[in-house]
């Protein structure tokens, strides 16, 4: 793509989302004496002031254990405590407040399953499928899963652009399947999957399906009742609110049926020393004193995130959208437009004729926020390619959520990462916990720019700067 | 000189475009893979220890700037040296890289040019791979694997 097309969102993204842009304080610093330009989304989100509101008011006036104190403060705290639970809920669409339990993260919500669900239904010679393009928190789990109980791992195996082989995957679903573990969106590629379909095939095939939701979250608005899987795991702090708390939604027919995953309080109705009862869902699931304070801020996160579905993410959208079309078909040479009575979905779809090999040219239907990522994504791969000479995009599926990864040829992606930090960008380098992708496409390591809906054009200007001067200093 | 080109002096790029003494040592006896979990780089090292001497010495791997430099750096400087003037390298190159001295140590010649990253903490690791793998390999019990962690 051009640096001509590559202007394309300008006007649109100063203009309606600079202001969301100061609800983040961590946005508005200065790093090595350059104002912050923060891309590693991927790995953390910053949070915006209301959660933080949120978690200094908890610790400060209400900090209390929850479910058992009968005093004010305790109550305060529980009220605060599942609240937040009913909100999770609803985002997600989840059917009932039993469905949500609060974990450290996705990785021990993944482990929750693997631990609780995995030592009842895997036997030997069970099966346990998953993609190529898994965090290792979706590997190592099942692989631990599968040395205790003799089941075998299979990895469906992804394409040069970064896309699950949905034919493969399907192949490899038998009667043997028992758990099919697959990432929404990919952290290392910001490939999406079509987890849907993926999880009705793999129920045909009469496996559960677990979604590692962690990458998803921040850019998709997820429906687990929709998307009909077992079991969905995230991260509060990839989006927008604080670390060290998770959710595992499951559904709440299989989550009655499994054991218990950790002893301890809370988790159960009497104890004796020769037997205990287990309290009831979600509680069940959740030992000891939770985070609560974390909890309350992913509920804040929540509020915020449901705030950016409004009608003004929509206006963005459809002008975005609008003026997009206009600069696409005006200004870039060869483009082809597909699908153009999709426009009110918010979809525009084209390709370049000539110009690309792979597909830069989708911008996807999703909500204001992703359009406006897509947007990002669009402009950053289209800056990258042009005007930084060397570079190579690993992870060019279709449909992609806003994770760019890269390699520049002959500049290892540490030396990257240092450069543009002394420039003030902040990006991640490095294997990004998916060493099997890394070896998918040869490279030891890649340089990643993952957006979220605060980013703007100047965000890419600075990345693309800094890599200029890494390229100079290189090759000088 | 800015901060990046006291990282990247002009002995650490030309070193990682042209690393010195690259490749297997076929008559090594003694061979180390060096490993950064951190960034999944990964290095081997070959040395021939013959008469109190490092005889021979070779790397092999990927890494960053920093790592390819350091190794190719390292194995020009070590080959023929005495293993007791080889530990008390290892000893200077530390200091140096860890900043324990205020100023960079004495007759480290080229080497001093490692001394950029006392200013970059995460990258300390990347320079002083090669050189704790160095140190396992001499030692009177070598190990066959290091890592930075």
């Amino acid at each position: 793509m051009t640096p001509r097309s590559a202007e394309l969102a300008k006007p649109a993204l100063r203009r309606d989302f600079a202001t969301l842009r100061d609800d983040f304080p961590a946005l508005h610093q200065f790093v090595h004496g350059k104002p912050l330009a923060y891309l590693d989304n991927a790995a953390s989100s910053q949070a915006p002031n209301a959660v933080h509101e949120a978690m200094t008011q908890q610790h400060r006036l209400n900090h209390a254990n929850v479910h058992r104190g009968v005093h004010a403060l305790s109550e305060r705290a529980t009220k605060a405590f599942e609240g937040a639970r009913e909100k999770v809920r609803r985002y997600i669409s989840a059917e009932s407040n039993e469905e949500i339990i609060f974990t450290r993260g996705t990785t021990e919500a993944i482990n929750l399953v693997a631990s609780s669900l995995g030592g009842v239904r895997l036997r030997q010679g069970d099966e346990v499928l998953i993609t190529w393009m898994e965090h290792h928190s979706n590997i190592v789990p099942w692989q631990l899963l599968c040395e205790r109980t003799g089941a075998r791992l299979v990895v469906a195996p992804i394409d040069d652009h970064g896309a699950l082989d949905v034919a493969q995957f399907e192949a490899k679903l038998t009667e043997r399947t028992k758990i099919v573990a697959i990432a929404h969106v990919s952290n290392a590629l910001g490939t999406v999957n079509p987890v849907a379909a993926l999880t009705a095939a793999a129920h045909r095939a009469g496996a559960i399906v677990l979604i590692d939701g962690a990458q998803a979250m921040p850019h998709l608005r997820v429906d687990v009742r929709g998307l009909d899987c077992d079991f969905y795991a995230f991260s509060a702090h990839k989006m927008f609110g604080p670390t060290g708390v998770g959710v595992l939604y499951g559904k709440r027919s299989l989550l009655a049926s499994m054991p218990p995953y950790q002893g301890g309080g809370d988790m159960i109705l009497t104890v004796t020393f020769e037997r205990s009862t287990y309290n009831a869902l979600p509680y069940k699931f959740e030992a000891g004193t939770p985070n609560i304070t974390g909890v309350v801020g992913l509920g804040a996160a929540i509020d915020y995130l449901e705030r950016l579905d409004f009608a003004a993410v929509a206006a963005h959208e459809a002008t975005l959208l609008e003026y997009a079309t206009a600069r696409l078909t005006a200004d870039v040479p060869g483009v082809r437009l597909i699908g153009t009575a999709a426009h009110k979905a918010g979809v525009l779809s084209f390709v370049i004729d000539g110009i690309h090999a792979h597909d830069l040219g989708t911008i996807v239907d999703r909500e204001g926020v992703a359009a406006h990522e897509a947007t990002l994504l669009e402009y950053a791969t289209a800056r990258l390619t042009a005007d930084v000479p060397g570079v190579r995009l690993i992870g060019t599926a279709a449909h992609k959520a806003g994770v760019l990864s890269f390699v520049i040829d002959g500049i290892h992606a540490h030396d990257l990462g240092t450069i543009v930090d002394r420039e003030g960008v902040a990006i991640r380098t490095g294997h990004h916990c998916a060493m099997p992708v890394m070896d998918r496409y040869g490279v030891p390591a890649t340089a990643r720019a993952s957006f979220a809906f605060y980013n703007n054009q100047s965000d890419v200007d600075r990345l693309i700067a800094g890599l200029q001067r890494a390229v100079e200093i290189f090759r000088g | 000189m800015d901060d990046l080109q006291e990282l990247y002096r002009e002995v650490i790029l030309d070193h990682n475009r042209r690393p010195r003494n690259f490749g297997e040592l076929k008559d090594a006896n003694r061979v180390i893979e060096g490993v950064n979990p951190l960034c999944g780089d990964k290095m081997t090292l070959y040395v021939k220890v013959a008469d109190g001497k490092v005889q021979d010495i070779s790397f092999k791997g990927t890494g960053c700037a920093i790592s390819v430099a350091s190794s190719s750096l390292m194995t020009e400087r070590v080959k023929g040296a005495t293993l007791p003037a080889t530990l008390e390298l290892f000893d200077k190159v530390h200091d140096l890289l860890t900043g324990a001295h205020s100023h960079e140590p004495e007759d480290l010649d080229k080497l001093a040019a490692l001394g950029g990253v006392r200013e970059y903490p995460t990258r300390v690791k990347c320079a002083s791979l090669a050189w704790h793998a160095l140190k396992a390999a001499i030692a009177d019990d070598p190990a066959d694997k290091v890592t930075t962690e």
